[in-house]
C-alpha cells in the first residue's frame, strides 16, 4: 500500500507541494547508519507541533505570525522525558490541535517509547526531546544557523543515537 | 522537517521523518521516510489508539535501525478510521492560518 500524501490536503494546495524543490546545497545524499542495535541505543523524539510545557515555558509566538503571515517563530523548546499527558500546551496555526492537546501521544509518543524502553526493543529514552514549530519562512535560515545546531548540540550531550522527526 | 532531518544527518546522528506527506520527504531529500496516510497534525495515529500508535513508532524505528541506504521509504498500511470528508474537516484549524487568511483576501 502506498501513502497518497496529498488525500488530505486542499485541492488548492496542491501546487505548492506536488514538485517540491530541495533546499539550494541541500540535494545530495546525507548518510549516517545507526550502528548499534536498537536494544542498545537511545533515542529522542521531535515533533514540529508547536508544543511547549504549560507550566515553565513559553509559547511559540502566534502572535507576529499573525502580524507577519509569512513568518514563523524558528524557537524550538526543550520537552522532558518525563513528561506527563496534559501538561503540554500547542501553538501551530495551520492545523487543529484538539487532538494532540487530548493525547500528546499523537505527536510525541513519550509513553509509547518509555514503553517500548521497558520491554527491551529500544535501549533508552533520551532525557530531552523537542519541538519546534512547521511553519517557517522559505530559507529556514534561523534553523539552519540556530536551531539545529543547538537541538545536535544536546543530542550529543545526551549521547543520543538516532533521532525521530515527526512534522505535523 | 526534512531539511531539519538532513542537518541532524549530517552532524552524524540517524534520522527518520514520520509523515503524511512521504513524496515531499523523498522529494527534500531526507534519509529515511515513513509514510502514514492519516490527517495532517496526526503523525502517529489517532488520539487513545494506542495500537495505531505503537504500530507507527515500531515501523519507524525499524526503519531507522535498519534502512539499508539513503532515501529509504516505508509506508504504514492502516487506514484512518472516520470517513474521509470527517477527517478532512477536523484536521483544519478553526480558524485559517493568517497566510490562507491572507490569501482569500480576509
Amino acid at each position: 500500500m502506498i501513502v497518497d500524501s496529498f488525500r488530505f490536503l486542499p485541492r488548492s494546495f496542491r501546487g505548492f507541494y506536488e514538485n517540491p524543490v530541495a533546499l539550494e546545497g541541500e540535494d545530495d545524499e546525507v548518510w549516517t547508519p545507526l550502528e548499534k542495535r536498537l536494544s542498545g541505543a537511545t533515542i529522542a523524539l521531535l515533533s514540529s507541533a508547536g508544543l511547549h510545557v504549560l507550566s515553565s515555558q513559553e509559547p511559540f509566538d502566534a502572535e507576529r505570525e499573525r502580524s507577519e503571515p509569512t513568518w514563523g517563530d524558528p524557537t524550538h523548546r526543550v520537552i522532558p522525558s518525563s513528561t506527563p499527558q496534559g501538561s503540554l500546551g500547542m501553538t501551530h496555526l495551520h492545523v487543529n490541535a484538539d487532538d494532540v492537546l487530548a493525547d500528546h501521544e499523537v505527536a510525541l509518543p513519550l509513553r509509547g517509547l518509555q514503553q517500548l524502553v521497558d520491554e527491551g526493543t529500544v535501549g533508552g529514552m533520551a532525557s530531552s526531546h523537542y519541538s519546534v514549530m512547521g511553519y517557517q519562512e522559505a530559507g529556514l535560515r534561523t534553523w539552519r544557523d540556530e536551531t539545529a545546531p543547538a537541538i545536535v548540540g544536546q543530542l550529543r550531550d545526551e549521547r543520543v543515537d538516532g533521532l525521530i522527526l515527526a512534522p505535523v | 522537517m526534512p531539511v531539519l532531518a538532513r542537518w541532524i544527518e549530517k552532524a552524524g546522528i540517524p534520522t527518520v521523518v514520520v509523515t503524511m506527506m512521504p513524496a515531499v520527504a523523498v522529494a527534500l531529500m531526507a534519509p529515511r521516510v515513513v509514510g502514514v496516510e492519516f490527517p495532517f497534525g496526526h503523525p502517529f495515529g489517532p488520539p487513545g489508539d494506542a495500537a495505531t500508535q505503537r504500530r507507527v513508532l515500531l515501523t519507524v524505528l525499524t526503519v531507522l535501525a535498519g534502512a539499508g541506504s539513503f532515501g529509504t521509504r516505508v509506508d504504514v498500511d492502516l487506514e484512518w478510521p472516520t470517513p474521509l470528508k470527517e477527517a478532512y474537516r477536523s484536521w483544519q484549524p478553526k480558524e485559517p492560518s493568517p497566510i490562507v487568511a491572507r490569501m482569500l483576501g480576509r
